[in-house]
């Protein structure tokens, strides 16, 4: 809506009342779910900024727990999800057996979860990116949380991880401590590289703050198909995440013009690496930050509504 | 020159020996009983010790932090039972859905009048300019002058910061959840107040609603009402309903008995009783429950952004999550402010027009504790604060009058903000002058720098403190609780609150072991409890200073208590922020936290005891040549023996009830499991065994505190 | 009392100094004091400076001595300053203006060291509310005094016992004092004052919050006291029948300032002013008069050598029966020589006056 540039004029509000947007098609309310980490704020916004501007919907951003997003959608509370990581289980209670969620195809970005330390201890010990060689620095990544052995620093309670398995299947002398968000691991990260302290945390792509510091991935027996099957077993790597959107089976019959924008949209990893920087690190009000990528990129916008 | 004695008797008479008190009662001479506590306890501890070189690690039930139980699981079946098929049964799909839909639909009716686009609006139905003139024109209505500046301050705050309509859903949510409360808790605290068989089932109610951690109903609540406002709303009442209950029970019990008797005299029936005597008598104690009710809405309505519930909450968690202080700060103000802002109003509202009159006149804890609270916020915005009642009033007719006046230009702005675009949606004040360095954004990126520069400049030090006090303090103990045998931990816990406190302690704590074994999380439990067992120490080691320098002297009394009422309505999350980053995610952080929560009740409490401390008796040790340290530790700090217990039981609830919110910074075990079981679908039924866990917990250093505080009263 | 009839003077000759010694002492109540203590604002009227600035006057310019072993009162009304004086003495409260002595030493110049000091050793009260500590025991409360003075706990419980003892509580060293009517909390709110062994006692108020009875019974305990050990005491009261039966002499005060000094059958026999007269208006005469005050000028040849030889300190009570029995003039003397006769009439002038008056 128009009501930005309304207001510096002060006009009379029935001048503005028409819902605006070319699209003219009722779009109604669209409730898009918002997982605490930077990128997902980025596809959020991005797509609420195209169906607020162009399909005219009434955009609301209620921020949630990735499971208590699914949850939402299941009750009705939220329309979509729109990067989604895995979720095997979840997938299963709500798409396969209630069938209250849908998917809605793939965002188009590749994700990575894994062990990442910073470059300066890459260089400086150059074998410690193979899981092999932890051991022998453990002593390095003592901190007083980690109660003699190493830590692994963990992020937000939510994020899918089987860190505390790998370290006992792996044999790892390390203890996992839970940092909290994923603002606190890139912070962990960049006053471990500052000041040349060891760090050793989890850490994920796509992610903007890898533009800022190459963080080099730990490697950890390699990932077959089922190796991580049962959750307590899990010895190897994370899989390689294709990530997704969901939508609800309601809000996917309602007939709303974004349920189409939703299953189109797709981008890359470097599209929303660009937008994560501005939310993060330049400070950019997220709406604005997808406003002007969009404004950027607008043959990309309109193959998502055609 | 001599004296004449108008009775008779001289040194010779018989004013000697004890007989000579036979005109008074004789009281009973008191024997002393030796307990030996002292020995006891040392024994005990090294028992204790022995076994625990002994066994140390074996049986200690440590549970993985992924890993569940077959109870877990069945939480999680009965999860997946509500959420699949609940929407076909009567009770949740039908009654619990009908309350969510209800409350949803009210909360949005508000929110489009005042504080979001009322579709196909672009705005709300009222403007800023309407919703300003309305407040300020109710506000002069039931309060006054004083608190109508009050009022429109804050709200026109609220804009310039740019934290209009979450201010406003905010607002929402507390008010509405307080009439929902009042209208539920008024008829419970009534009856309870009149029989006695009520109130002795519904007081545990109470006593469990209070006891148990706001954060560990949010997964179950989400489950039953879904997330958004319904939920927040009904969470937002569970915790705020007991202090309208309790006090309103209290206001009515204690209208003097010499009163009811002379009523009943009269022949009055019980229900004239009610409507002529004990509501009238008690309603100002009511109106401090509803105040108190109002406190405790607006804190909770904060904490209910986790499950989508509308308002500043929502700021905060997101500034939570990307370590913004700024923004974690700026609506932290606005949150703090409208806590002012209600607060003043409803005491000003409740003052207006009426006489002082007593808020009780029993003495005991829960006086003590709402003497305290009711002192939580500064008196300076209060109506007649400061000379105020020499002023000509103006009368009642003028007043009327002047109102009705006042309601013509109020109307005019409601209507005008209805349609002038600028005077509905605040404007953005960023490039105008002066204003723009209070504008939302500006205001978060100076306390932003204000903080790296801090953190920079003392992060050596913090790092410092916190890796030592957690080698030297919460290493060793968390190590002797926790790699303790289950056992011999629970049989241990069994002999110090038997020791302590006898055997009523003894079985609560039993109970409660039994209910911790059960949850599955034992180990984990007790890592909780020496993190709160530290939390408490230290909480209690700043309260007693601060306590005590305000407790001896107005100026430190005027310094700190402005930043103790800031600190008591701040959401307890907005701690963390600034806690994170000068301490970097931890158990110490958790722990730094905790205090900042529980550290200004447990002060004031103190502050209270020192000042409670008959001046007579201070007087009377200065005269005995007593230096200041000899007045506080031989007699101030003894004497007020009673709210420093008081004060160590409500710190060690605080702390618990932080020990959640703890868990998002690393504080590890129970706290962390119920926010991961918030979080993960698998975990969810592990989170609310960890839940009760802190529950139990609570409610047994409750119990071992209270009675070792009957029993060492003195 | 003593029915010895010393003047307080007459046995101070041990230094000449005085017990308590008080001049210009002056206690203005507000932020400002000290400044209008400078100003001439200190001369306007209690009402008058309160309007003017807020401050209150508690005390006005007060001057006295108390010789040792004197047991001195302080009387007044509520409101009257007398409580606000006893404070002062020992700067419970701090003076605006004035000297204050005790024996010899100036506590108002004293730096804080001596000043707990003197508390601790020279000076001890007795309070309206007992101001016990009900955490404490009564034997620990007794020894509070020596304990904040760091001697032995041997000594000082020995010390204790000796005061639990004197007072009449034995057996009751180890209740607390709310186990403990109000007569004998002030019991032992009297032996903690006289455990540091002081050379002065101050008692404020100490017995109104008790019973009628039980307030004789401690004003006599307070007198047998008072022989028994022979302390200088500074006694506040607003009871006039407690002031005349255990001053020696009687200050009252009202408004902050002093009214009268004297003996209690000065003032009851020639009050200052009206406010005083008021006050002694119903008091028994006859139990308070001495002769000096109802004799006369002799006539010639009214009495001879054979008629009774009372002094002219007894009281009027205690004479009424001889006088009464003689029937006729008696000689009154101080020391050898007669300063005036009493007969029936004038000592029945007293009595029925009274009867008059009830």
């Amino acid at each position: 809506m128009s009501l930005g540039l309304a207001a510096c004029g002060g006009g009379d509000i029935s001048d503005t009342t028409t819902a605006g947007g070319d699209g003219g098609a009722s779009c109604g309310d669209l409730r898009i779910a918002v997982n605490p980490w930077t990128g997902y704020v980025s596809n959020a916004h991005v797509i609420g900024q195209v169906a607020k501007e162009k399909l005219g919907c009434n955009v609301t951003y209620p921020d949630v727990k990735e499971e208590v997003g699914w949850q939402g959608m299941a009750d009705g509370s939220i329309d979509t999800i729109v990067e989604n990581w895995g979720h095997p289980d979840l997938v299963k209670k709500y798409i396969d057996d209630a069938g209250t969620v849908e998917d809605a195809g793939l965002t188009g970005n590749d994700g990575i979860i894994g062990w990442y330390v910073p470059p300066w201890m890459a260089e400086k010990y150059p074998d410690i990116t193979n899981w092999e060689n932890l051991n022998k620095y453990a002593d390095l990544f003592k901190t007083s949380e980690s109660g003699g052995k190493g830590q692994l620093l963990d992020g937000d309670p939510s994020y899918v991880t089987n860190d505390e398995a790998l370290v006992k299947n792996l044999k790892l002398n390390y203890q996992v401590v839970v940092g909290g968000s994923e603002a606190a691991l890139i912070q962990s990260f960049r006053s471990a590289e500052e000041n040349k302290t060891p760090l050793l945390a989890y850490f994920y792509e796509p992610q903007w703050f890898f533009d800022e510091l190459a963080l080099v991935h730990v490697d950890l027996p390699k990932y077959t198909e089922g190796c991580d099957a049962d959750p307590a077993k899990v010895a190897c790597d994370y899989p390689p995440y294709a990530l997704n959107k969901l939508i609800s089976t309601k809000f996917a019959d309602s007939g709303s013009p974004a349920v189409d924008l939703i299953k189109n949209f797709t981008w890359t990893n470097e599209d929303q690496n660009l937008v994560s920087k501005y939310i993060a690190e330049d400070g950019m009000d997220p709406d604005d930050a997808a406003q002007k990528w969009i404004d950027d990129n607008p043959d990309k916008v309109d193959a998502w509504l055609s | 020159m001599s004296t004449a004695t108008v009775e008779s008797p001289g040194p010779a008479g018989p004013a000697s020996g004890p007989n000579r008190v036979d005109k008074e009662q004789q009281p009973y001479v008191e024997v002393q009983k030796p307990r030996r506590t002292g020995i006891k306890l040392l024994v005990l501890l090294a028992v204790w010790l022995v076994l625990y070189a002994v066994f140390k690690g074996k049986m200690t039930k440590a549970l993985g932090l992924q890993d569940t139980n077959s109870l877990h699981q069945k939480l999680n079946d009965a999860r997946d039972w509500v959420q699949l098929d609940g929407k076909d049964n009567w009770f949740f799909g039908g009654v619990l859905g009908a309350i969510g839909d209800a409350l949803d639909a009210i909360v949005k009716f508000f929110q489009e009048l005042i504080s979001i686009p009322a579709f196909p609006r672009p705005v709300p139905e009222i403007g800023w300019l309407g919703v300003v003139a309305v407040l300020a024109w109710i506000t002069y209505a039931v309060a006054g002058l004083r608190s109508t500046l009050l009022v429109t301050g804050t709200l026109l705050f609220f804009g310039v910061t740019d934290q209009w309509s979450n201010s406003m859903d905010l607002l929402i949510i507390t008010m509405l959840s307080v009439v929902i409360c009042i209208l539920i808790g008024l008829p419970i605290g009534i009856w309870m107040a009149r029989s006695k068989a009520a109130s002795g089932v519904i007081t545990p109610v109470l006593d469990v609603m209070q006891t148990f951690p706001p954060f560990c109903y949010l997964a179950p609540l989400a489950l039953f009402f879904g997330i958004g406002p319904a939920c927040a709303m009904v969470l937002t009442i569970i915790y705020a309903l007991p202090p309208v209950v309790r006090i309103t029970e209290h206001g009515i019990r204690s209208v003097s008995p010499t009163t009811i008797e002379a009523a009943r005299s009269l022949g009055l029936t019980r229900q004239q009783m009610l409507r002529q005597v004990q509501l009238p008598m008690a309603k100002r104690t009511i109106v401090v429950g509803i105040n108190q009710c109002t406190m405790a809405a607006l804190s909770m309505a904060t904490i209910a952004a986790l499950v989508n519930g509308p308002g500043l909450g929502k700021v905060v968690v997101s500034a939570l999550q990307t370590l913004n202080v700024g923004v974690a700060s700026v609506s932290a103000l606005c949150i703090v402010l409208m806590a002012i802002m209600l607060d003043r109003t409803t005491t000003a509202a409740s003052e207006r027009g009426q006489g002082r009159s007593n808020v009780g006149s029993a003495s005991g804890m829960g006086v003590m504790l709402t003497g305290v609270v009711l002192e939580r916020l500064p008196r300076w915005a209060t109506e007649d604060a400061g000379r105020g009642q020499r002023l000509p009033r103006v009368t009642a007719a003028g007043r009327g009058f002047l109102l009705a006046l006042l309601f013509v230009p109020a109307v005019v702005l409601v209507l005008l903000s209805r349609q002038q675009l600028n005077l509905a949606t605040f404007p953005d004040v960023s490039e105008t002058p002066v204003l723009k360095w209070i504008s939302g954004p500006q205001l978060a990126k100076g306390i932003n720098n204000f903080t790296d520069w801090l953190v920079s400049g003392v992060d050596t030090y913090t790092i410092w403190i916190k890796d030592h006090i957690t080698m030297w303090f919460i290493d060793p103990l968390q190590s002797l609780l926790s790699d303790s045998p289950w056992w011999l931990m629970a049989l241990v816990l069994l002999a110090l609150a038997y020791v302590l406190g006898g055997w009523q302690p003894a079985a609560y704590t039993l109970a409660c072991e039994v209910i911790i074994y059960f949850t599955g999380v034992w180990n984990d439990t007790m890592v909780t409890l020496s993190m709160t067992l530290i939390a408490t120490v230290m909480t209690m080691l700043v309260a007693v200073v601060l306590g005590v320098a305000m407790g001896r002297g107005r100026k430190a009394d005027l310094i700190i208590r402005p930043f103790l009422d800031a600190f008591q309505v701040i959401p307890p999350f907005v701690y963390l922020v600034p806690a994170l980053a000068l301490f970097g995610a931890g158990r110490f952080t958790a722990i730094v936290a905790a205090m900042a929560y529980s550290v200004p009740i447990a002060t004031k409490l103190v502050a209270d005891g020192i000042r409670g401390v008959s001046p007579t008796t201070v007087e009377a040790v200065r005269s005995t040549g007593s230096t200041r340290w000899q007045m506080i530790s031989k007699v101030q700090l003894p004497m007020a023996r009673e709210s420093l217990v008081l004060a160590t039981n409500q710190g060690l609830l605080y702390v618990l009830s932080m020990v959640v919110i703890g868990g998002m910074v690393g504080g590890g075990s129970l706290g962390y499991i119920v926010v991961s079981g918030f979080s993960q679908d698998q975990l969810f039924g592990k989170g609310l065994a960890a839940g009760v866990a802190i529950a139990a917990l609570g409610v047994m250093l409750d119990r071992i505190a209270r009675y070792a505080a009957a029993r060492y009263g003195r | 009392m003593t029915l010895t009839a010393d003047q307080p003077t007459s046995d101070t000759s041990t230094s000449g100094e005085a017990a308590v010694h008080v001049s210009g002492l002056w206690k203005i109540f507000g932020p400002k004091a000290d400044a209008i203590m400078k100003s001439d604002d200190a001369q306007l009227s209690r009402k008058d400076l309160q309007e003017k600035t807020g401050h209150v006057v508690g005390i006005r310019d007060v001057s006295f001595d108390v010789a040792p072993g004197e047991v001195f009162v302080v009387m007044g009304l509520s409101g009257s300053g007398k409580s606000t004086l006893v404070r002062l003495l020992t700067r419970l409260i701090e003076p605006t203006a004035g000297v204050v002595k005790l024996y010899g030493e100036d506590i108002t110049a004293m730096g804080d060291k001596a000043l707990l000091d003197t508390r601790r050793r020279r000076v001890s009260m007795v309070f309206q509310h007992f101001g016990l500590l009900p955490h404490r025991k009564v034997i620990d409360n007794i020894a509070f005094g020596l304990e904040v003075r760091g001697e032995a706990k041997g000594g000082r419980r020995n010390r204790a016992q000796e005061m639990v003892d004197l007072v009449g509580l034995s057996g009751y060293e180890n209740n607390f004092p709310d186990q403990l009517s109000g007569g004998m909390q002030q019991r032992v709110g009297l032996a903690r004052a006289l455990a540091s062994d002081p050379d002065i006692l101050m008692f404020d108020e100490p017995f109104s919050a008790l019973d009628p009875l039980i307030r004789r019974d401690m004003q006599n305990e307070v007198i047998r006291l008072h022989h028994e050990v022979g302390k200088t005491m500074v006694f506040i009261t607003h009871d006039l029948a407690e002031a005349l039966k255990l001053g020696d002499r009687i200050l009252i005060m009202r408004d902050g300032e002093i009214i009268q000094i004297g003996t209690p059958d000065e003032v009851v026999a020639a009050p200052a002013d009206e406010y005083v007269r008021d006050f002694v208006s119903d008091v028994p005469k006859s139990h308070v008069l001495t002769l000096k005050w109802v004799m006369r000028a002799e006539q010639p040849g009214e009495v001879d050598a054979s008629s009774p030889v009372l002094q002219a300190g007894q009281i009027v009570r205690d004479a009424a029966r001889v006088v009464i029995d003689h029937h006729g003039p008696c000689r009154v003397v101080d020391g050898d020589k007669v300063v005036g006769v009493v007969d029936e009439e004038d000592i029945l002038r007293v009595v029925v006056a009274e009867e008059g008056l009830q």
